[in-house]
């Protein structure tokens, strides 16, 4: 092996080394960069140049999928192993990928150089079977070309965007990133300049009018949360945008940003200014890189431009934005592990209470949003409260996003007014089922989601309409089964990505996402043992009831849904452990 | 201001003083509520989760260790609710880790009627014993988890930040800088990690070999090379220091 040569790292260190602790997934991200991996030469440098214990640098190596402490190979290949990719075969694609790798060592056209990795959803479900070639994303891999593929030559994705309106998607979906040029030529922050000219209290009043909750899930109202952080006296505030979208079946966010990322940040910036915070975080996962890359450029568009930075448009408020990446943790979407990991350590969601709006990022009141929550700020400013408020329900009131993806036939991101029937939205945007099959079910709300079935296909789309039906509205992702798919296969994989996904700091989510997947395993593989399904409940229970944070409390709700659905599937196929069927 | 907060804890009324957690508010009333990770001189985390309790009006079960006692608060420490969470807890606990030297927790298996089998085919967290160093053992097959070892060696006592955790999620485990001898790191061996672990995970070396059947005298002559070898070591580092002062 060769030597490291510690030199490379020092300009990094000496950007970063001032900051502290916080900087230290953006110089192992650095750090990864220059050697292929972190040796442990260089995270003990990084620990020193941070000053922080080396015992933590560690941790947090170990904690982050994406970070390696071991070499690896020149090119890493990501295919996603979750529901919508692996319905589209990405099981064959990766056993395709891993004998071509094979194949061509053997010849010695390559040298262990590529490594072929199953990874957690790549959030590019309407591309599926997807796959991530050193970070760059790949759409329909199975009918690509392993030359193409590798030699980089494979299209990237463009995403795919319909609906009944589009006020929030109005760039999405032509095929382009909208620049700033673009986005102020559709009206692009006009929504500020007049936000600037109001005061911040009645920005934070028109946002509480127009009955906006939050899209990243949770469904808290945005206005009572940016109320909270507005009222508080502490000097220092926090406003973070969470682009850590990860849950299987969600790529709202990545097609958002993707295509019009300014809107994202003229979001952010009027949230900081309606709370009065003058520096925000935008939050994003590890693996969407590309968009990493375009939302560098558009903050930097912005800041030339006088969106951000000191006495923005000629007032006297300054903001600016700090960009951080994740690196492969599903549990940093979690408000307060979000917080951690731009802290810089282990993703470990917080004990709640304290909340964020008074104790968020460093101890200071936060306003946390998704990504589609803010976009709909420009939008509740451009048009009024009253306006907004006429779209969608009385009680769910606007605009949203729904990804759909599965056996549809075209899966994309589909913007709709809440209100709308699941049928409408499946067969009338999303095209309806492939020709020849038929509806069996559908995922409402990603892994941590509950499954339709045909009695709710005239269900409206809106928070009080799914919660009188028991379907969680999540974050607005819908996956698909025609009648062909196997419902154990798709819970196997659910299991394996909560266990893959759990952070391990309460007990009942770190064993019992294991369990509940060693469970699974048997249900799948047709050899349930008696009491299993009891065994599922009491540990699908004590999940829910007892676990620290979301993550554990929703990690056993698609499989409770589908026990209450179709019991039959989880009843004993034999009667001892592991003498075959009895 | 109140200087009194009233709750009832199983039905029963209680007066605390304001900030008391529930767990000592219910201790006080003669309540007792088991616990597995927290510890009077640790920071409370709530991870083991055995402390949760049903109060009138949560979503979810709370964790008695951290949550906070207000006026006209309702809490059952024992409802069916609260007793499936804490065998199922105890059950994934007992097919996960070696606990055959952790009294208290085969004590609470007992009373909540957690069956140790209750997970056939469950993959347990077997780790070989670390043995790297003449004060303790590092046996993290009997490692639940607590955080108390990794807490006092930071900033719960000793600042010294030698351990953290390594992996996540089922396969977190404590470690040390890229999985170092303990010499090597900054352990400075005060032997508090050793105090607060609950299920002999950690154990002090002579103990260990007592165990494993060593006579007194033959451990007195293992552990004292070893010390010897170590103030060799330490001698040899100091000499050119020592040299240039002089």
């Amino acid at each position: 092996m060769a030597e490291i040569d510690l030199a490379l790292l020092q300009p990094v260190l000496a950007e970063l080394g001032p900051q502290g602790r916080t900087a230290l997934l953006p110089a192992l991200h650095a750090a990864q960069e220059l050697y292929g991996y972190i040796p442990e030469p260089v995270a003990a440098a990084v620990g020193q140049a941070l000053r922080m214990p080396l015992a933590d640098v560690y941790g947090v190596i170990d904690f982050y999928a994406l970070f390696y402490r071991e070499p690896v190979a020149k090119t890493v290949i990501h295919v996603c192993g979750d529901p919508a990719c692996s319905m589209a075969g990405a099981d064959g694609v990766m056993k395709v990928m891993a004998q071509q790798v094979e194949r061509h060592r053997i010849q010695g056209q390559i040298q262990d150089t590529i490594k072929v990795e199953r990874a957690p959803c790549l959030g590019l479900c309407e591309h599926a079977p997807a796959l991530l070639i050193q970070g760059a994303p790949v759409p329909k891999a199975d009918t690509q070309s392993w030359e193409d593929l590798v030699s980089g030559k494979a299209q990237r994705p463009y995403s795919v965007v319909g609906g009944d309106i589009n006020l929030l998607t109005f760039n999405c979906g032509k095929g382009r990133i909208t620049n700033l040029d673009g986005y102020r030529k559709s009206g692009g922050y006009d929504s500020l300049r007049k936000a600037l000219a109001l005061s911040p209290d009645a920005i934070v009043a028109e946002v509480k009018a127009a009955g906006l909750v939050g899209r990243g899930g949770a469904a808290f109202p945005t206005g009572v949360k940016w109320e909270a952080v507005a009222a508080s006296n502490e000097p220092v505030k926090h406003v973070v945008c969470n682009a850590d979208e990860a849950e299987p079946g969600t790529f709202k966010d990545r097609v958002v940003i993707e295509d019009d990322p300014h809107r994202v940040l003229e979001g952010l910036i009027i949230c900081a200014f309606a709370v009065g915070a003058h520096k925000g975080y935008l939050y994003i996962r590890g693996e969407y890189n590309l968009q990493y890359l375009i939302l560098k450029a558009a903050i930097a568009e912005a800041r030339q431009a006088g969106f951000l930075g000191t006495n923005i448009l000629g007032s006297s408020f300054d903001f600016d934005i700090e960009l951080r990446r994740g690196a492969g943790a599903y549990i940093c979407g979690e408000e307060t592990a979000l917080f951690e990991s731009i802290e810089g350590k282990r993703g470990f969601p917080r004990v709640k209470p304290p909340f964020p709006t008074t104790h968020g990022l460093f101890g200071k009141p936060t306003v946390i949003n998704n990504v589609e929550t803010l976009i709909n700020i420009p939008l509740i400013l451009k048009v009024g409260s009253a306006a907004y408020r006429h779209l969608g329900t009385q009680k769910s009131p606007g605009p949203k996003l729904f990804c759909v993806s599965g056996d549809v036939v075209r899966p994309g991101l589909y913007e709709v007014p809440f209100g709308v029937t699941f049928r409408h939205l499946m067969d009338d945007l999303a095209g309806g089922m492939r020709p020849g099959h038929k509806f069996q079910a559908a995922l409402f709300g990603g892994a941590a989601g509950a499954f339709a079935v045909e009695k709710d296909l005239d269900v409206r789309l809106s928070f009080e309409d799914l919660r009188a039906a028991g379907l969680p509205l999540g974050s607005g992702v819908i996956t698909v089964f025609d009648e062909t798919r196997s419902m154990q296969d798709i819970l196997l994989r659910l299991g394996h990505f909560f266990a893959d996904e759990s952070c391990g700091k309460c007990y009942p989510c770190q064993m019992g996402t294991q369990r509940q997947y060693e469970i699974l395993q048997r249900i799948a593989e047709n050899r349930a043992l008696p009491g299993d399904k009891d065994r599922l409940l009491d540990v699908g229970w004590t999940m829910t009831d007892a676990s620290l944070c979301g993550l554990g409390q929703t990690a056993a709700s698609a499989v409770m849904s589908a026990i209450r659905l179709w019991p039959e599937l989880f009843e004993a196929r034999q009667t001892t452990p592991e003498g075959g069927p009895a | 201001m109140t200087d009194s907060i009233n709750l009832t804890i199983d039905g029963n009324p209680v007066h605390v003083a304001p900030g008391m957690t529930i767990l000592k508010a219910a201790a006080s009333a003669g309540i007792e509520i088991p616990t597995i990770c927290y510890h009077d001189y640790c920071t409370a985390n709530a991870l083991c989760r055995l402390c949760v309790v049903e109060v009138e009006g949560a979503r979810t079960l709370v964790p008695s260790c951290v949550a906070k006692v207000s006026e006209g608060m309702q809490v059952s420490t024992h409802t069916e609710r609260v007793k499936r969470a804490r065998r199922t807890i105890l059950e994934m606990l007992a097919t996960t880790v070696d606990l055959s030297e952790a009294p208290d927790i085969q004590a609470y298996m007992r009373e909540y009627g957690a069956q140790d089998e209750r997970f056939p085919e469950a993959e347990q967290r077997f780790s070989p014993v670390l043995d790297d160093n003449p004060m303790y053992i590092r046996d993290y097959s009997k490692c639940v988890l607590c955080w108390r070892c990794v807490q006092v060696c930071a900033e719960d006592a000793q600042y010294t930040h030698a351990i953290n955790f390594t992996g996540r999620g089922f396969e977190t485990q404590i470690g040390t800088f890229f999985d170092k001898p303990l010499p090597e790191t900054t352990c400075v061996f005060c032997g508090q990690c050793v105090a607060v672990c609950p299920t002999n995970a950690l154990k002090p070396k002579r103990q260990w070999l007592l165990e494993q059947g060593h006579s007194p005298d033959e451990i007195m002559s293992l552990t004292r090379t070893e010390r010897r070898r170590r103030m060799r070591r330490e001698a040899a580092a100091e000499q050119p220091a020592t040299g240039g002062k002089s």
